[in-house]
């Protein structure tokens, strides 16, 4: 048996290569973190926030599988608010503005508490490379770090450029020099590559804002928090600003629209649509003469606040005559300008849902590498690729993500058949079984597929069962529960009078009728926890629906269940059109479900293979 | 691998019947009956099972991969007789390995084994549906991409509509337009009403296909059965002077100005102690109220026996008595009223819908239902975003089930239940 220095070794230390890391230690690997610097791991360098809707559900969904993210992110929160509270519980997403600095102290004291994580403070330039297989990574000193599976986490690092108007220069984020080397060996890769860009607003000195005049936005009164494990927030709660562009801020981007490193032509990257600098959308919606700023303090001991919602590559002197035409924000002190960054991505078609490099062996990519956008989407990625490296480095079976039972399996199918046009993030209107798959159960979801891998552990365990048996016991009550038409009347609850009486979740599927509506009927359920209420409310509710959609579910994990061998020809398939071929071939599907997301597949295209797949089964069998 | 039989031609009493075994132990299942066949050459052979001669029949023998399925075949054609049928077929039941076909198993093996493309069997399925020139005709209209257009902008409205609410839904925290739902309810009742009347042309599709029922109906003795007779141009119903001579429904399928029409002669609508007769009245009233159209006879000096319905039509018979519209004595009037029946009935025809399989009008009810509800959710003022959200999701998806993007193993199971056993 070959020997190796460790079993994974994780590029890079942000929310990707932390998930990536943790997780692979978790399910028992001697893992490697090689960063550039210790200290910037888990460093935020966007807006101050995490979750909000769909990201909001990715993070509960990395918590559920022992993930870091919900963990640090609910003792750094300063102001959390659960997003589309008055709408139904399905479309509802915890988010909270986090202390960068507590964020990142704390994320560096849960990696140094794992005694499988090696942090290393150097830069990767190679990769060692054995036949087809990566099989450990070379440090700018030329020293080696061999492991049978690698996880490259490198966000932006490649061929980052960063443009401020019209000065530009190559780097990652502000400070850090971009992976040049690294990126010339993912070329001799011939892994297909694309160019996106993101923006950043200028940072701004709190005290220069007069907050005084402006309205403020404060955090819930009952804050919901991210992990299942967290039982309230613990850091100092803290509100927002909201301000608002006029038509002389918009005058004067306009006046200076050719000097926007993103107008005067120096960027070919695509943006993304749902997060357009000021520019855009001072030239896309010309006819708005207003757009919302969200002020979000970056901490609670630091001067600098986010403006979210004014990101730019305009020059900075342009970027301070437009800030200060914003109400509040006169004599606001610009702490540091606000930048485009230009990076290449790998295109995620290239990559197995384990998000291994399809064509190299032992290589993994996970993040902003991708062609995503957001902590929430690279940590999730992370802990795919962490678990699935660590899996095939043990030796274990891999860790599949359906889309009927994660966002993270939506987003991974996303990325893996369909690739991106622009940063991808997630919504929740990208899962089809979004009324099932919530942020309030997704430890029920997702916390039984890690304890059976084993990547929980024994608090998480213990926690999960006791909230398990409390949920079942709940369940059996309120099923037990048998009202009339008359007593519901009585509540004020409106039911037909056909003379059958109703059980509790019956009536908990009104969206009218509360738990405690409930209680009211039936005293004794007073004693079920809030949490548990909450649950059994959202399972009720949506019931019904969820029911219609088991037979697509049903559909879906058939599909899924044929297996398309890693072999397939499709080359080989007759009576495909040219288009199609070249894109299966691309793509590879593994299933045949994922054939049947490609893009511009037709139900004859589909059913060739499945053919073929069985005609293969036979012939093997 | 199983080896699959089944009865090739068609069931009942015939000259010869064609039993076809295929798989990998076809050519074995020979050699329980008799000696080996020369392949592709009609060998006739007795039949020997279990010391016992089954029949004398020709054996023909495709070894694969030059066989209708791809793989080995061997056809006995014996003679049709249910017995003989029936021999074979449970002598092949008891060899190992060896079953009875699945409704289409046979075609299905010759797709996996592709020896049929798709849109081959797409068409063998459509030419075995098609009864009548008019339902090629249809089928062709189908084919042409007429439902795909139709749905193609209906989807795209639907998928407006259901932005629209998405947007409402995943950017609550950013400055998008709050008050969505005019539009949404707009967009979601145009195409519910065009949908409606699509799936109402659909049943005149249907009847197109089927034929239309027209029922003649009144009081006892207003001459209901006497046209019919004339109508038909024979004695289908037993006609007399005395009242409630009808009894059951009597059925005449006919041509009526070219369109399919199947006549209904109904007992006599009135009040009656005989207990047959009741029930005569009784059903006279159930079919009358199931069929497309209703001829109500009446005298000169009554009331019509029934309300008429939609277009239905109210005549005064016996004209060479009392001087009503028609006599079907005599004759007079009696183009007149075919022709005002056959207006009705070809105005229906016109309308008849791009809808003309099962599928298409199961999956535009689920589309309707779907829409149906989420415009009472936008009606409810949003209380559940996402479930109107969800109901647009639905009733978008039954769309694309039309237009292609359908569910293989539905589709797979659609075709071939399209075709019968043993084809």
């Amino acid at each position: 048996m070959k020997h190796f220095d460790k079993d994974v070794v994780v590029v890079g230390g942000g929310h990707a290569g932390t998930e990536a890391a943790h997780a692979a230690a978790r399910l028992g690997a001697r893992v490697a973190l090689v960063t550039i610097a210790k200290d910037a791991i888990g460093v935020m360098s966007c807006n101050p926030a995490i979750g909000g809707l769909g990201k909001g559900h990715l993070v509960r969904e990395i918590d559920a599988l022992d993930g870091l993210m919900g963990r640090v992110a609910d003792k750094a929160g300063i102001q959390f608010r659960l997003l589309n509270r008055r709408k139904g519980p399905a479309v509802q997403g915890p988010r909270a503005q986090a202390d960068r600095d507590i964020y990142r102290r704390e994320m560096q004291s849960e990696i140094a508490s794992v005694s499988d994580i090696e942090v290393v403070e150097a830069e990767v330039t190679d990769f060692h490379i054995v036949g087809s297989r990566v099989e450990g990574v070379v440090l700018k000193d030329g020293a080696r770090i061999s492991a049978p599976a690698v996880v490259l986490t490198t966000g932006t690092f490649l061929r980052g450029v960063i443009h401020i108007g019209d000065v530009s220069r190559e780097g990652g984020r502000i400070g850090e020099s971009p992976a040049v080397r690294l990126a010339e060996r993912i070329d001799d890769f011939g892994l297909p590559l694309g160019r996106l860009k993101t923006g950043t607003p200028p940072r701004l000195i709190s005290q220069s804002i007069d907050w005084s005049i402006l309205e403020e936005q404060p955090g819930d009164d009952d804050p919901v928090l991210f992990s299942f494990l967290s039982d309230g927030a613990v850091s100092r709660q803290v509100s927002c600003g909201i301000t608002h562009t006029n038509e002389e801020t918009h005058e004067i981007i306009r006046a200076n629209l050719s000097r926007s490193a993103m107008y005067g032509g120096h960027i070919d990257g695509t943006g993304p649509r749902y997060c357009p600098s000021i520019e855009d959308k001072v030239v896309r919606f010309a006819d708005k003469q207003s757009h919302q700023v969200f002020l979000e303090p970056e901490g609670l001991n630091t001067d600098l606040v986010y403006p979210n919602g004014i990101s730019t590559s305009l020059p900075q002197d342009v970027q301070e005559r437009y800030v200060h035409s914003i109400r509040g924000l006169e004599r606001a002190v610009i702490a540091q300008p606000g930048y485009a960054i230009e990076y290449d991505y790998v295109d995620p078609r290239a990559l197995s849902s384990r998000l291994n490099v399809r064509d190299i062996d032992g290589l993994y990519l996970a993040g902003q590498i991708n062609g995503t956008t957001g902590y929430e989407e690279a940590g999730a990625q992370g802990l795919v690729a962490g678990l699935n490296a660590a899996a095939a480095a043990l030796g274990k079976d891999p860790v599949q993500f359906g889309r009927e039972t994660s966002y993270i399996g939506v987003m991974i199918d996303d990325l893996v058949t369909r690739g991106v046009t622009e940063p991808y993030r997630m919504f929740t209107s990208r899962a089809e079984f979004r009324l099932s798959l919530r942020a309030d159960n997704a430890d029920q979801r997702l916390t039984p597929l890690g304890l059976e891998i084993g990547c929980i552990g024994a608090e998480r365990a213990k926690h999960f069962h006791a909230k398990t048996d409390e949920l079942s016991d709940g369940q059996r009550r309120i099923d037990a529960v048998s009202v009339s038409a008359q007593d519901a009347a009585s509540q004020g609850i409106k039911i037909a009078a056909d003379g059958r009486k109703r059980s509790g979740r019956e009536l908990l599927a009104f969206a009218d009728v509360t738990f405690y509506d409930l209680i009211d009927l039936q005293p004794d359920l007073d004693d079920i926890r809030e949490e548990i209420r909450t649950q059994l409310k959202c399972d009720a509710l949506y019931a019904q629906y969820i029911d219609r959609q088991s037979r697509d579910v049903e559909n879906l994990r058939r599909d899924e269940a044929h297996r398309i061998p890693r072999d397939f020809d499709f080359e080989e398939l007759s009576g495909l059109s040219n288009e199609l071929k070249q894109k299966l071939l691309r793509i590879r599907p593994e299933t045949l479900g994922q054939a049947g997301r490609v893009e511009g597949m037709t139900p004859a295209a589909l059913t060739l293979i499945l053919a073929k797949i069985r005609q293969q089964d036979r012939r093997r069998a | 691998m199983e080896t699959i039989f089944a009865l090739a031609s068609a069931k009942g009493k015939s000259g010869v019947a064609v039993v076809r075994v295929s798989g990998p132990r076809a050519l074995e299942s020979v050699e329980h009956f008799t000696k080996k066949v020369e392949p592709r050459r009609a060998s006739l052979r007795k039949l020997v099972f279990k010391g016992e001669v089954l029949d004398e029949a020709l054996v023909l023998a495709f070894p694969a991969p030059n066989s209708f399925t791809g793989e080995d075949i061997v056809e006995f054609h014996i003679h049709g007789s249910q017995a003989t049928i029936a021999a074979l077929l449970s002598a092949l039941g008891t060899f190992d390995d060896f079953r009875l076909a699945e409704p289409g198993e046979f075609t299905r093996r010759a797709l996996e084994n592709e020896r049929l493309d798709l849109t081959q069997i797409e068409g063998l399925a459509d030419l075995v549906d098609a009864e009548t020139d008019a339902q090629r005709r249809q089928a062709l209209k189908v084919f042409s991409g007429a439902i795909g257009e139709r749905t193609q902008i209906w989807r795209e409205k639907l998928i407006r509509a259901a932005a629209l609410v998405e947007a409402t839904i995943d950017f609550a925290d950013e400055d998008v337009p709050v008050d969505v739902m005019p539009e949404v309810r707009e967009l979601v009742g145009e195409v519910l009403g065009q949908l409606r009347s699509e799936l109402k042309g659909s049943a005149s599709a249907e009847r197109v296909r089927d034929g239309f029922e027209v029922a003649i109906v009144g009081p006892p003795n207003v001459g209901k059965s006497t046209l019919l007779n004339t109508l038909a141009g024979r004695d289908a119903a037993i006609t007399s002077e005395i009242a409630g001579t009808t009894r059951d429904v009597i059925e005449v399928r006919m041509d009526l100005n070219g369109l399919p029409v199947t006549l209904l002669d109904t007992a006599g609508l009135r009040d009656t102690d005989d207990k047959v007769e009741a029930i005569g009245v009784e059903r006279a009233l159930v079919r009358a109220k199931e069929a497309d159209l209703r001829l109500i006879l009446r005298r000169q000096r009554d009331e019509p026996a029934m309300t008429p319905i939609e277009d239905d039509i109210v005549v005064v018979s016996k004209a060479d008595l009392d001087g009503g519209d028609f006599s079907a004595l005599t004759g007079e009037g009696i183009d007149r009223l075919v022709d005002k029946v056959s207006d009705v009935l070809a105005e229906r025809a016109s309308g008849a819908g791009i809808l003309v399989r099962r599928r298409h009008i199961e999956a535009m009810q689920k589309a309707e239902d779907a829409l149906e509800s989420s415009l009472v959710g936008i009606e409810d003022g949003f209380v559940g975003a996402e479930l109107v959200a969800e109901n647009l999701r639905t009733a978008v998806s039954a769309m694309d089930s039309l237009v292609g993007r359908i569910d293989v193993e539905d589709l797979l199971g659609e075709i071939f239940s399209s075709f019968c056993i043993g084809k």
